[in-house]
């Protein structure tokens, strides 16, 4: 089990970053399969090996769930905590592929690196899940990272995606090297990177003063990643130039990972000082979030702020107590990635050739003419409000009751005037889909099989987890039980 | 002399850190901000460093993968420009303006 003195890692530690190496391993057949392939039909084949990369993943996920405990000296942990995010980042990558399959060939875009880079970034999405040492987990967050940067550009003769590819680089970049900052302080604070180390000195005496700035420091480089208010303002720019698909992957699997490192680095490791800054941030989200979000037009734009807001709720969840806060935050993190790898399903097919088509107006009257596509984002919009029998209503309703007994009771009441507000914003699309009628004739395609799978199982898991949310929660709160111990 | 502590190294590491902030937030050249982040990154691995005296050896290493991650950043940053290049003709942050509420 102990692995400091040996210094060749067991046969078990392999198990311990099996996800990991199933995905780095499709990976590289994708890269190697490109060049070989005819381009015209490269599409369809690297899409389906990345797919089976994705499955497989879930699958060694699964697998090595069986094999809980530390490996390779103290740096990753497997534990029902990591089990749960490695099993949504590949669930959420494997949609998202579903979900590409129609749309690269409809942007005539060349597949090649891209199916690979999916699965290189869920690499490192997957690690960071499981990191429990600084080091690891700033690389697993770059791996993560300098794919979706890349992704965000793919279509590269579209300026607009080019440049939310800019954006997106530094931006990122820089919260990186603020993140890194962190660490190094952090280091010095405490003499080590492993946050069970850092939790033990934390806890052991006052936290001297480097030990706030690094948590800080480390804070805002994390809060760039997932999106929070005041570190917010990529979010729209980036997420309105880059691919749909990609748009519903970055807003959702790279955030989950982010999370579960600010879970286990705020929790594990007792940060010091964490309460009002995650206050501040959380009340600053929401409300940025919302209100951005009810003036666009361009519905991946609003998308984008209401991905804002909801990483607002969610932190609401991380001002709770540690055991009912942790598991609120994980439910969050599941029902949110449902809906929305769901959302943007549906706006990358609608979005056709150059995505030409993702204002408000290109919306109405959908309801009549695909009547299915039209319900299916209904589901997923309504669950964004929290309606019940909606995987958000409980996400939601389990955040807030977790602030309401930790006594955050101005931070509960801005939390649902908040959903009050959003509800404006999303059923607006709903009434535009449903009540008005078309002023120009928007091309609607035929919903192919790659895109039906990938909304049903998105629409599954959304009402599954509105339904029944017993069994997630249940798993939830035993790791949050594993996290705390 | 006064022999060199680490809290020299520490404010060496801070002052190189703010002008890189004020780098990224001052300049309008791309290829300058991307100057600006390594010379933050350049501070984290100075302060590692500083830190290893004190440590042992974890921060050096762990320097090494900074400055491994800074070159892989710098790579995929720069093609990235050059995508941006050919649609807009500029490396100027002030023309990214296609995106804007």
């Amino acid at each position: 089990m102990n692995g400091a003195a040996q210094v060749t890692p067991q046969a078990v530690e392999y198990i311990r970053i099996l996800p990991e190496i199933v995905l780095t391993i499709f990976g590289i057949i994708i890269m190697m399969l490109d060049p070989l392939m005819d381009e015209r039909r490269s599409q369809r084949t690297l899409g389906a090996v990345g797919l089976v990369g994705a499955l497989a993943a879930i699958v060694a996920t699964l697998y090595q769930s069986q094999y809980p405990g530390v490996g390779f000296w103290g740096m990753v942990n497997v534990d029902s905590f990591s089990v749960f995010f490695h099993f949504l980042v590949t669930a959420v990558t494997a949609v998202v592929i579903l979900t590409s399959y129609e749309y690269m060939e409809v942007q005539q875009i060349r597949a090649g690196e891209y199916y690979g880079l999916i699965l290189f970034g869920a690499v490192g999405m997957c690690l960071m899940s499981s990191a429990v040492e600084l080091v690891l987990i700033f690389i697993a967050l770059e791996i993560s990272s300098i794919s979706t940067y890349i992704l965000a550009g793919f279509r590269r003769r579209a300026a607009i995606s080019s440049e939310s590819s800019v954006k997106y680089f530094l931006l990122g970049s820089f919260a990186t090297a603020f993140f890194l900052y962190g660490v190094a302080l952090m280091f010095g604070a405490t003499g080590s990177t492993s946050i069970a180390v850092i939790g033990q000195v934390l806890a052991s005496g006052q936290p001297p003063v480097l030990a706030y700035v690094g948590i800080a420091l480390m804070f805002v480089g994390l809060g760039f990643k997932v999106a929070a208010a005041p570190f917010h303002v990529w979010t729209p720019d980036v997420y309105e130039g880059a691919p749909a698909p990609i748009v519903g992957f970055m807003s959702t699997a790279p955030k989950a990972a982010v999370f579960a490192v600010l879970l286990r680095i705020l929790f594990e490791a007792h940060a010091p000082g964490r309460l009002w800054l995650i206050w501040v941030v959380a009340a600053l989200s929401m409300t940025l979030g919302n209100i951005g979000a009810l003036v666009q037009d361009n519905v991946k734009r609003l998308l984008a702020y209401s991905s804002i807001a909801h990483a607002g709720y969610l932190l609401v969840a991380f001002a709770a107590l540690p055991a009912n806060g942790i598991p609120a935050a994980m439910f969050y993190t599941a029902s949110y990635a449902a809906m929305n790898v769901g959302a943007f399903a549906v706006v990358s097919h609608l979005a056709s050739a150059g995505e030409r088509y993702v204002t408000m107006e290109d919306y109405a009257g959908l309801g009549r003419r695909s009547p299915l596509l039209a319900a299916t984002l209904t589901i997923f919009l309504l669950s964004l409000i929290g309606i019940p029998a909606t995987g958000g209503f409980f996400a939601k309703f389990y955040v807030f009751s977790a602030a309401l007994q930790a006594n955050l009771v101005g931070l509960v009441i801005i939390g649902v005037l908040n959903s009050a507000v959003g509800a404006y914003y999303y059923l607006r699309v709903i009434v535009v889909m449903y009540m008005r009628e078309a002023r120009q004739e928007v091309p609607v395609s035929p919903v192919p099989l790659g895109l039906g799978v990938a909304l049903a199982i998105s629409a599954v898991a959304t009402i599954y987890l509105g339904v029944l949310p017993g069994r997630v929660l249940e798993y939830a709160t035993r790791s949050a039980g594993d996290l705390l111990r | 002399m006064a022999p060199i502590t680490t809290l020299h190294y520490l404010v060496a590491a801070a002052a190189l850190f703010v002008l890189g902030v004020i780098g990224v937030l001052t300049r309008r050249n791309v290829v300058i901000i991307l100057m600006s982040i390594e010379l933050i990154l350049n501070a984290v691995n100075l302060n590692l460093v500083a830190f290893s005296r004190l440590y042992g050896l974890h921060g050096q290493i762990f320097s090494i993968f900074v400055i491994t991650d800074a070159a892989a950043e710098a790579a995929v940053g720069l093609g990235i420009l050059i995508a941006f290049f050919r649609n807009k003709e500029t490396v100027n942050v002030d023309e990214v303006d296609l995106l804007k509420w």
